[in-house]
């Protein structure tokens, strides 16, 4: 459902973030859309602006996107696409810090829910909170 | 003034032919603190920005700064894509803004600097590529106008990284390390250099 938030998981691994992907989807089914990327160009291990860009674009959402990262590049790259989005889209994503599997779990299940954008950070965010 | 076309795309060459003969040892580097994969990321990146090196030098220079910083940020991947295409996009900017080069080369190079420390949320110090940017700039800033400038910068620019051996690192995947990190130059450090000597011999006129 398009009027939930989206769950972005960016990997530097394609097979970890389709796995999150795989565990988000049989948690909470087809009420949240999820997209996802992992690994650079070659097919290596990485992360990739334009990649992050497309997910980003292909389950958009005006409600918001949560993005679930993985390693240090996956964030930096994840900022960088987030301020490449055009001015009005870029306050309505945010990146979670958050384990990447467990806060996508996280995340979603509070997006199904029907929960705002601060409400699925904060969700997620939980798992970090000392 | 801008800078000319002719030394602009000789500036992009050599920077992707030295990051491409370097590739091996910057892998090298990343192998021991981090994933392994700077050097084929900047080669990567660079060889993208060298395959279009004649249409970015026809470009005025703050553009031409800018398509240099968009075409890293979408082709190195790794946390270093963000990092230098951020210095080139906000030296871009900075050049947009109404500066003129040469005269104000130090903040152009300043605002690319500053681009870099926000984005990593760093500062010298943390065994990364700052540690090459900020002295380089303070040697820029001190000795502008002054002769044998590009000299002493490729020498700070060795130097710097050189001492990024002895330090912890604190930010980027290094940090995993901690003090184990020590002992080992920093790659995005040597990168950096890479890039100040390529800039700095064309300027010397061995384009």
């Amino acid at each position: 459902m398009s009027g939930n938030v989206g769950i972005v998981i960016v990997s530097h691994s394609f097979d970890v973030a389709k796995g999150a992907a795989d565990m988000v989807r049989h948690m909470v089914g087809e009420e949240v859309r999820v997209a996802f990327c992992g690994g650079n160009a070659e097919g290596g291990l990485g992360t990739d602006v334009s990649l992050i860009l497309n997910a980003i674009g292909s389950i958009w959402s005006p409600k918001g996107l949560a993005i679930m990262v993985d390693l240090g590049g996956a964030e930096t790259n994840s900022e960088m696409a987030v301020e490449m989005l055009p001015v009005e889209k870029r306050s309505s994503v945010v990146i979670c810090n958050a384990p990447i599997v467990e806060g996508a779990v996280m995340a979603a299940a509070e997006a199904a829910g029907g929960g705002s954008l601060e409400r699925v950070r904060a969700a997620a965010e939980e798992l970090s909170a000392r | 003034m801008e800078v000319a076309p002719s030394m602009l795309q000789a500036m992009i060459v050599r920077t992707a032919d030295r990051i491409a003969a370097r590739c091996e040892e910057l892998c090298a580097l990343d192998w021991a603190i981090g994933d392994g994969d700077h050097g084929t990321n900047m080669k990567r990146g660079w060889n993208a920005v060298g395959a279009t090196a004649a249409d970015i030098a026809a470009m005025p220079t703050g553009d031409a700064l800018s398509a240099i910083g968009r075409t890293l940020v979408m082709t190195v991947g790794g946390a270093s894509g963000p990092l230098y295409g951020s210095f080139f996009l906000a030296a871009g900017a900075a050049v947009k803004q109404g500066l003129r080069l040469p005269e104000d080369l130090v903040d152009v190079f300043a605002a690319g600097v500053q681009s870099v420390g926000a984005r990593g949320r760093s500062r010298a110090g943390e065994k990364t590529m700052l540690d090459v940017l900020v002295p380089v700039l303070d040697t820029l800033r001190a000795g502008m106008g002054q002769p044998g400038l590009t000299a002493k910068v490729k020498g700070v620019a060795r130097t710097s990284a050189e001492l990024t051996a002895a330090m912890v690192a604190t930010k980027g995947r290094a940090a995993y390390l901690g003090p184990r990190s020590v002992g080992h130059v920093d790659p995005g450090a040597r990168s950096s250099c890479l890039i100040v000597e390529a800039i700095c011999d064309c300027l010397e006129g061995r384009a």
